[in-house]
C-alpha cells in the first residue's frame, strides 16, 4: 500500500493510517497491535504534513509483521537524537495552534513500534522506517 | 452511560455523527495536543477539547473514541462535521469549559 502526502496538507493526514487500520482488521490482526501501528503511522503522516514538502508512506503488510517506510523530500533533520527527545519541536506557530507540533511524534512512534530507524539529509529529506510484530 | 444519556443530561448540542449516540462511554480524556490524545486516549472514551479542525475526527476515528465534545460554545469546521458524519462518531458541543465538562463526566462515570 502506498500513500502520498503533500507538505502542509493536514486534511489528508490520517488517510494512510485509516486504510492500514482497515487492512489489518481484515487480516484479523489483534486489536492491541492495530492500535499501536495506527498511532505510529498517524504520527509519521503528520510529520510529513508539518515539516516536509512532500512525502510517501509505503506499508508492507506481512503475516506476522508490518513494515512502514515514510520518505519525504524536505528540510531534513539536523540532529536526530534531539528530534527524538519528547518535547523538542521545530513546528511552526500555525501547526502548534492546531494542537500538533508538541514534540511527541517521534517518541510516540518509538513507543509503539518494535524497530525504528531514521535517516536524514539536511536540505534533501528524511526516511523513517519502522516495523511492528503482531503480538 | 451511553453517549445519548450524556447528551440529554447536559443538553449537549449534537453537531453530527448521530449514528454513534448509542455507544457506551468507558471514560474520558482531556487534551488539546493531538499527539497526546493519539498516544494516551483509549477506546470508547469521550474526548473533551477546544480544537475544532477535521484532524480531531481523524484521531477520534483512529482511536475508536465514543464521542468528541467541543467546549465553550466552539463550533466545528465544516470538514470536521463531514468527517464526524462519515465516521459515525458523535461530535458534541457545550457552553461549559473543559474543567466543568470533565468534572461532570468524571462524577457520572464514577471513576
Amino acid at each position: 500500500m502506498v500513500f502520498y502526502i503533500a507538505g502542509g496538507d493536514f486534511s489528508n493526514a490520517g488517510k494512510a493510517s485509516s486504510q492500514i487500520k482497515k487492512a489489518l482488521k481484515q487480516l484479523n490482526v489483534n486489536a492491541k497491535s492495530i492500535k499501536q501501528i495506527v498511532v505510529a503511522v498517524y504520527e509519521a503522516e503528520v510529520n510529513v504534513a508539518a515539516h516536509a514538502w512532500e512525502g510517501k508512506v509505503t506499508a508492507l503488510i506481512g503475516e506476522n509483521d508490518i513494515q512502514v517506510i515514510v520518505s519525504d523530500r524536505g528540510p531534513g533533520i539536523e540532529d536526530i537524537q534531539q528530534a527524538m527527545q519528547p518535547g523538542f519541536s521545530t513546528a511552526s506557530k500555525e501547526v502548534r495552534e492546531m494542537g500538533f507540533g508538541a514534540g511527541m511524534g517521534l517518541s510516540n512512534i518509538e513507543k509503539n513500534t518494535n524497530e525504528m530507524n531514521i535517516e536524514s539529509q539536511v536540505g534533501e529529506g528524511t526516511t523513517l522506517k519502522f516495523r511492528c510484530f503482531y503480538s | 452511560m451511553k453517549v445519548s444519556d450524556f447528551v440529554e443530561k447536559y443538553n449537549l448540542k449534537v453537531f453530527a455523527g448521530h449514528q454513534g449516540l448509542e455507544k457506551e462511554i468507558k471514560g474520558g480524556y482531556v487534551s488539546d495536543l493531538l499527539s497526546d490524545v493519539m498516544g494516551n486516549a483509549a477506546e470508547d472514551e469521550v474526548w473533551i477539547t477546544l480544537q475544532t479542525h477535521q484532524n480531531v475526527m481523524a484521531i477520534a476515528s483512529l482511536k475508536d473514541l465514543a464521542a468528541v465534545v467541543l467546549v465553550k460554545g466552539l463550533e466545528p469546521d465544516n470538514d470536521t462535521l463531514a468527517h464526524s458524519e462519515e465516521e459515525g462518531i458523535p461530535l458534541l458541543g457545550t457552553g461549559f469549559t473543559t474543567f466543568q465538562m470533565a468534572g461532570k463526566l468524571y462524577i457520572d462515570l464514577k471513576l
